[in-house]
């Protein structure tokens, strides 16, 4: 239950007071309320568990994680032969 | 889909598995929490991966799997009421309560919606004045910012006819039951790593220091959840226990402090009763007192509706990772998703339905 997705703020607007983001989860569109994460702006990826962002992606440590992982896939396989 | 793909890439996961291979040097019982991460285990083979001396075993992140026969009963029986809209997320629609349950209800003419966001209930209300509108909020601290906003703002809009039952659960006291019990198996944590977007961490290191074991904030790819588990067997073949986040980019040591002040604003820590362990004290959330008027239970008075689980499963064993679903005599047999005999064939997110679903019965 505690699924949670991805998407892209592609525009923020305000409904009944709640500041509510459009959210482009590759290529599906669908709102999402922003309350919990006043910081995002348009362009950020927030997570979204049940129609509200919880956190904004640290696009920055996404990316260091990837490249560590890749150095440590790169080292193992080398190691094999 | 881009921050969902590049977890998935199997040259990545290659090389965690062998560094796992590696780091091992004796046998670890690992728990993973979130039923969303039993999941993704299942799917990915990932416990057919790992080497034979990592055993994982389910923990009780499944809230579905988890909400008492007691609340299903009284959910059951708001439902059935004339003049009230009763709504749910989709997966409690399913849950089969004593004798009933809410796809039946709305069979016989109940009112019951799927809604993908508590706001939509709230919406309902707002659109339907003369009904009662009434929400079952039940979930993990992930789920719980959301709903109790669903009651901020009916309040903020002073609308009179939306209540909710809540029947919300906490991670940390049934990790704690876990680690006390006399039989716990478990000697490492997956920390579910959407509970942590909202909690953080600062609840766990207490629970790491106490018990002596690491906990992991770890994700829900198959990339993340091979290196939570490296990161939790590295602790344990150093002798190391704490905390270590995986789940990096969504995961910070202070949570979100803004959501969390809207729970605490909200609801209330009570003691609760999980579907196949028991009490457990200070594990729940509930309605606070001064804002009854939104809260379902009182304002349709099913408070009185008591039931007893029946022992029927090995559901609770499960859940606190004694025993696997295949060790189940009842399993594939009498107990199968589309006729559950308890809480962890309920939901598609128990540890029984994934196994179930990914045919892991007779493999292991």
């Amino acid at each position: 239950m505690c699924l949670a997705v991805p998407g892209k703020v592609l525009e923020i607007t305000e409904e009944n007071g709640l500041a509510m983001g459009l959210i482009d989860f590759a290529g599906t569109r669908n709102k999402a309320c922003l309350t919990y994460t006043p910081e995002a702006g348009v362009g950020d990826f927030v997570i979204v568990h049940a129609g509200f962002a919880l956190q904004v992606l640290n696009e920055e440590e996404a990316a260091a994680s990837l490249k560590e992982l890749g150095r440590l896939a790169e080292f193992m396989e080398k190691d094999k032969t | 889909m881009k921050y969902l793909d590049e977890f998935r890439d199997p040259e990545l996961a290659k090389g965690l598995l062998e560094e796992i291979r590696r780091t091992v040097t004796q046998p670890w019982t690992i728990m993973e929490i979130c039923g969303g991460q039993t999941h993704a285990i299942m799917r990915f083979g990932i416990d057919q991966l790992l080497p034979p001396e990592i055993t994982l075993v389910h923990g009780p992140g499944c809230p579905v799997c988890v909400t008492p026969l007691e609340t299903i009963d009284r959910a059951l029986a708001v439902a059935a009421r004339e003049n009230v809209i009763f709504t749910s997320f989709g997966d409690m629609l399913r849950v089969p309560g004593s004798r009933d349950d809410l796809f039946r209800v709305k069979s016989r003419g109940g009112d019951v919606r799927m809604v993908y966001s508590p706001l939509e209930a709230v919406k309902l209300a707002r659109e339907n004045p003369g009904k009662e509108v009434v929400f079952l909020a039940v979930g993990f601290e992930t789920t719980a910012p959301g709903n109790a906003m669903a009651v901020k703002q009916a309040a903020a809009e002073g609308l009179t006819n939306f209540s909710e039952i809540v029947s919300h659960v906490l991670v940390p006291p049934a990790m704690e039951a876990i680690l006390s019990s006399p039989d716990n198996l478990v000697q490492g944590f997956l920390a579910a790593g959407h509970v942590c977007t909202i909690m953080g961490w600062d609840e766990y290191e207490p629970i790491a220091a106490r018990y002596k074991v690491p906990i992991v904030p770890t994700g829900f790819e198959p990339v993340d959840i091979l290196e939570g588990i490296l990161k939790t067997v590295r602790l344990l073949e150093k002798g190391t226990p704490g905390v270590e986040n995986q789940y990096l980019r969504l995961v910070r040591e202070e949570g979100n402090p803004v959501a969390r002040a809207v729970v605490n604003e909200i609801y209330e820590v009570c003691d609760r009763k999980w579907r196949g362990i028991g009490m457990i004290p200070r594990s729940g959330l509930r309605i606070r007192d001064e804002l009854a008027a939104f809260d379902a239970e009182k304002k349709f008075r099913v408070e009185g509706i008591v039931t007893e689980e029946p022992e029927v499963c090995i559901a609770g064993e499960i859940l606190q990772g004694l025993k696997k679903p295949h060790e189940c005599p009842a399993f594939g047999k009498e107990c199968t998703p589309r006729t559950p005999l308890g809480a962890t064939m309920v939901s598609s997110e128990g540890a029984c339905a994934a196994y179930h679903k990914y045919s892991r019965k007779g493999l292991s």
